[in-house]
């Protein structure tokens, strides 16, 4: 077997390579701290000459967004990426691509707001990413990556998911996660797929040129008749239920016993992985539920957990208090729940968050 | 009635074969209407049907799909030139252009037409410059004359209040990529043909590789102005083509 490809590498730079290791077919951005590596990289590694990837710059994330739902428009690999307040920028054109039902990924890496805020690490994208951001009934897929390994491979696997339910994707990942160098192994490339292939597997739907298909394809949101247009929301709806039961992914740190458990994603379920350790040793028995797509959201091992008799849940964000009402959600009363949280980029410690726990859960 | 046989000498018009059956929502005596069938006329001619790809707007031309029997992609408003830099981007041997109206392409739109244009992308824009806002209802737009009435200058538009007009097509004649503009009309039979030829020209120009065309078309809108058709076309004629230096306004090849 040939030797494992690893290399040292930050976030944002491997989600350039990953993109051409899976065979995407064009990528359009506009810079913004923490996330312009992603861009930068590609630049670098000028996949138009080796895969035949189009890369481009743009003049806006408006634009960008525009330039992702016209590219995917015609049945191609196509993704962005930005951090918050770009990604704000966005929300119109996600609409209409969810609308659509085109495939593609968006990836933000966050910063800190609300406003120009920061360009620290944080987490408080959670509800315009999860909860809508754009206008109408729509979702979009969010997984959320919390190591440099997951920020690769999670390029390949939200494009297979992006397909499969004709859905667009987001990875949510933060400026810590996207400045952060760490061990990646990289997987073999994949070959883009040829526009034959492409006008094949689509021809339902892309508007790649009427080409052989005799009949024309048209991408578009607008229904004038209200019944037409529930008709889109009901198959939509049907759609996102789907998803719901086939999609949920998380992972479970120490849960089996746990009387206490700490939801934390990304960055933050970094730190808490060694809050709980930290905890173990003093004899706590905490446990920490990661959800890794955070849309749609990990309710049922929560339910489980609380229906067994854990006393209480903290959910541990680097916002507000965002994700801690999918907890509540999820929980339903059965047991305490409970948010710690730091804003405009400052991120907390295990011993803060540890005492959090004890003052907030276990008292 | 007896039917009327035409001799084939005689025929001037004919229903082009990618025009649909789909009844037109225009208003009687629309400019779109017309456009619609000189570029059915020109996708035909030039072979291009399974390569065409249209992109329309947010205005009354929405449903340029509808009636064009080619593959289309339905733009966010205002962002058809960005929707058509990706499409053209990925399918290069594809016949890319955007199908968009004042309000669209000079207010909301104006930064994606500009950027297309100055990176030289290969595609085509037909621009209906019909001076007001048809589909939300005749609103003033960027291209809305000094002194003219619309719904949100009902005392007649004025620099002071309302800002002056501006010409995108002048503008764009500075940037390098931008290689072929043209302002053309269709309220006669003979400006008719004289833009089907832009069309075409715009189309090959795209084809070649050799960066941007826009071909502005100015037009009436004659429910907005609340004018007749005909009404709307003579006012057009006395009081918007005098604003406008019409014909050819750009050809050149892309600096090396
Ligand atoms: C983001 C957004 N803002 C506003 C609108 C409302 N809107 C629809 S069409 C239009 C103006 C269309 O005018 P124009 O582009 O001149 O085309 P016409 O209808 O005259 O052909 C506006 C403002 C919209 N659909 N989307
Ligand atoms: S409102 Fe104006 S632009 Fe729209 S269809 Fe009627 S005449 Fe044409």
């Amino acid at each position: 077997m040939a030797e494992k490809d690893v290399r040292l590498m930050k976030g944002n730079e491997v989600i350039a390579h990953a993109a051409v290791h899976c065979g995407c077919d064009g990528y359009f951005g506009y810079p913004i701290t923490p996330q312009s590596e992603v861009m930068e990289t590609l630049m670098e590694l000028r996949p138009w000459e080796s895969t035949g990837m189009v890369v481009l710059q743009a003049e806006s994330e408006i634009a960008s967004i525009n330039m992702v739902y016209g590219g995917a428009a015609t049945g191609k690999k196509i993704m962005t990426s930005s951090s918050s307040p770009g990604v704000s920028l966005m929300s119109e054109g996600l609409s209409y691509i969810a609308a659509c039902e085109l495939p593609c990924l968006v990836v933000n890496c966050q910063r800190g707001g609300p406003g120009l805020g920061t360009i620290q690490p944080s987490q408080g994208d959670y509800m315009q990413a999860c909860k809508g951001g754009g206008h109408g009934d729509y979702h979009l897929i969010v997984l959320a990556p919390s190591s440099v390994q997951e920020m690769y491979d999670f390029v390949g696997l939200s494009f297979d998911i992006a397909f499969k339910h004709r859905n667009p994707v987001m990875l949510l990942a933060d400026g810590a996660i996207g400045q952060m160098m760490e061990k990646v192994v990289f997987s073999e490339q994949k070959p883009r797929l040829t526009d034959e292939e492409v006008a094949e597997q689509q021809k339902a739907w892309a508007a790649t040129g009427k080409g052989q298909r005799g009949k024309s394809n048209v991408v578009t949101s607008l229904y004038l008749n209200p019944e037409e247009l529930e008709g889109l929301n009901n198959r939509l709806q049907e759609k996102y239920n789907r998803i719901k039961a086939e999609e949920a992914r998380w992972e479970e740190f120490m849960c089996d016993d746990a009387e206490y458990v700490l939801v934390a994603f990304g960055s933050s379920a970094r730190i808490c992985s060694a809050v709980v350790e930290q905890a173990r040793e003093e004899g706590i028995k905490l446990g920490l539920m990661r959800p890794i797509t955070l849309w749609p959201f990990p309710e049922k091992p929560l339910a489980d957990m609380a229906a067994r008799g854990v006393k209480g849940f903290m959910s541990v964000e680097m916002n507000a208090g965002q994700m801690v009402e999918d907890v509540r959600l999820a929980v339903e009363g059965k047991a305490a729940v409970e948010h710690y949280g730091r804003t405009g980029g400052v991120i907390f410690t295990p011993d803060e968050v540890l005492e959090a726990l004890k003052n907030n859960l276990i008292k | 009635m007896a039917e009327v046989e035409i001799r084939e000498e005689n025929k001037v018009h004919a229903r082009p074969r990618l025009i649909t059956d789909t009844v037109m929502h225009y208003c009687p005596g629309c400019s779109h209407g017309t456009v619609h069938n000189l570029i059915a006329e020109v996708i035909d001619e030039m072979g291009l049907e399974d390569k065409a790809v249209g992109i329309s707007p947010v205005g009354c031309a929405v449903f340029a799909y509808n009636y064009i029997d080619v593959d289309w992609v339905e733009a966010a408003h205002g962002r058809a030139c960005a929707v058509a830099t990706a499409v053209k981007r990925l399918h290069p041997n594809n016949m890319v252009f955007t199908y968009q109206g004042d309000g669209d392409l000079t207010a909301i739109g104006a930064g994606e037409t500009i950027h297309a244009a100055a990176r030289g992308e290969n595609i085509v824009t037909i621009f209906i410059n019909n001076s007001i806002y048809g589909m939300t209802g005749g609103q003033m737009s960027p291209t809305t004359l000094l002194g003219m009435r619309t719904a949100t200058t009902p005392a007649g538009r004025d620099a002071a209040l309302n800002g002056f007009p501006y010409k995108i097509m002048d503008m764009l004649t500075h940037l390098d990529g931008a290689t072929y503009l043209t302002r053309q009309s269709v309220h006669t039979p003979a400006a008719v043909r004289k833009c089907k030829k832009a069309i075409s020209k715009a189309f090959e120009n795209a084809m070649a590789g050799n960066g941007y065309s826009m071909v502005e078309v100015v037009a009436s809108c004659n429910s907005g102005w609340k004018l007749s058709p005909v009404e709307a076309n003579r006012w057009m004629e006395e009081n918007v083509m005098p604003n406008y230096v019409m014909g050819d306004v750009k050809c050149s090849t892309l600096p090396k």
